[in-house]
């Protein structure tokens, strides 16, 4: 009870709310890094994965894609990633994290695309060709809106994994969240540490409830509800 | 300052050959934490399956709940049970093994319904009891879906065994974090080491439950559905 008691009163103490180590600060952190993480690898994933699904080849690459990500852990990649950031000149941090956050937020979404594009009903497909239609016009008016809620789910599903994730950049300097976990396990202060996870935990569904509601509005009608996608914990 | 750290080698393979003994101790403890980790997470989806696949109605609640395990980062769950259970191994089985639940529940689960009616209701017409049934005819034939779960559990385990090294376990892990602690050559040699070794140890659990596969189930192979 008493440890209760101390974790209200660090969420009351005004001096957790100011500054570069305030919550504010630190949320802000989180958002940005989890915003250009799920950005970029968007940008990488799709284009390949939309043309590979629509000429149904490839899959071997979607498998493996996935293996990989699940065998690498997050941790390790931004461990690897900082002395190689540090020798370039890049710097702590940002860029390690981004990395390794990229390279966990892009398998689920060119996995998810991929598979999503080529399952759409061939004949659908093929009474596109037979109005006339190019490929491209295959893809942006038939293959790309059919196979719309499984990429905006797969987005989603990175999205919360990024924001689930961004904690561990705080293990390579960064801020963010994590700060609190790890640096209350440091110091062994397990009221901040408990209070950096409900933090954490409250953002990531934060975020799943966003992009929830975001996909439900985007979503053309009449393609039923909405699909289930995997992801890899972190 | 430049010049002297390009001077630098990027690796020191010495490093390697001198903690030969401490590289195979952490990789020991790395197979011990995902053993106990996969083993306990089958045996409580197994019972978990049993009983969705009894009372219909409980799987979707039984899902859903090991679904938000399954969606609860893995440093927030460490950051609610450190202040339970210590810095001790109990704290990182608990989030090692909740991570495995989702996974093998829903391929036993889909891996029992995937056995044929009419297989079923031959093993009636032959008397054979609801228990024996499941044990000796659809355990069985489920076993390729069920493992391809526990191929999935395990290889995403042995990713999140190195996160426990921030409660100070880890195994390889360890490897890993204190390595990230050097800004030098040694450094990354400890950080490549640990990742490589547990990379290797992940691809290595997949074939040889992949060959364990094979054994089982001589006649044939279905696909998972995680």
């Amino acid at each position: 009870m008493e440890f209760l008691g101390d974790l209200v009163a660090w969420f009351l103490d005004g001096a957790n709310w100011t500054g570069s180590n305030g919550i504010p600060n630190r949320v802000w952190e989180h958002i940005q890094l989890s915003v250009v993480a799920t950005a970029a690898a968007t940008a990488v994933a799709l284009p390949p994965a939309l043309w590979l699904g629509h000429h149904r080849r490839g899959g071997f690459l979607a498998v493996a894609i996935v293996n990989i990500g699940r065998a690498i852990p997050s941790f390790a990649i931004m461990a690897l990633f900082l002395p190689i950031s540090i020798r370039l000149g890049l710097g702590l941090g940002f860029w390690p994290a981004l990395l390794a956050l990229f390279a966990l937020a892009l398998p689920p979404i060119f996995t998810n695309t991929y598979t999503a594009v080529r399952e759409v009903d061939p004949a659908l497909v093929e009474a596109g060709h037979g109005m006339g239609m190019t490929d491209g016009e295959v893809l942006r008016g038939i293959e790309g809106p059919m196979a719309s809620p499984v990429i905006l789910a797969a987005m989603r599903v990175s999205a919360v994994q990024v924001v689930a994730t961004v904690p561990l950049a705080a293990l390579v300097a960064w801020g963010g969240l994590g700060r609190y976990i790890v640096d209350g396990f440091a110091v062994q202060d397990n009221v901040r540490v408990m209070a950096g996870g409900i933090l954490v935990a409250l953002l990531s569904i934060a975020t799943e409830l966003l992009l929830g509601s975001i996909e439900k509005r985007v979503v053309p009608t009449g393609l039923g509800s909405t699909p289930e996608v995997v992801a890899v914990p972190n | 300052m430049i010049v002297a750290q390009a001077d630098q080698p990027f690796l020191r393979w010495d490093w390697v050959g001198r903690n030969l003994d401490e590289l195979w101790a952490a990789t020991q403890e790395h197979i011990i934490l995902t053993t106990i980790a996969v083993g306990v997470g089958l045996a409580i989806s197994l019972a978990l399956s049993i009983v969705a696949l009894r009372w219909r109605k409980t799987y979707t609640p039984i899902t859903w709940v090991t679904g938000v395990l399954y969606a609860i980062p893995s440093l927030a769950l460490f950051a609610f049970l450190v202040p339970i259970t210590g810095l001790t191994r109990l704290t990182a089985e608990i989030g090692l093994i909740s991570y495995t639940l989702l996974i093998l529940i829903r391929n036993i689960v889909a891996g029992i319904d995937g056995v044929p009616e009419p297989v079923l209701e031959a093993a009636r017409g032959m008397g054979y009891t609801r228990r024996r049934m499941f044990t000796d005819i659809q355990l069985p034939l489920a076993m390729p879906v069920i493992i391809a779960g526990v191929r999935i559990a395990t290889v995403t385990t042995i990713g999140l065994v190195t996160i426990t090294a921030l409660i100070g376990q880890g195994g390889l892990g360890f490897f890993i974090l204190r390595g990230m602690q050097f800004f030098s050559a040694i450094g990354t040699t400890q950080i490549l080491a640990g990742t490589v070794l547990s990379v290797a140890l992940a691809v290595t659990a997949d074939i040889a439950l992949l060959g364990l596969e094979r054994l089982l189930t001589p006649w044939a192979r279905r696909k998972a559905v995680v």
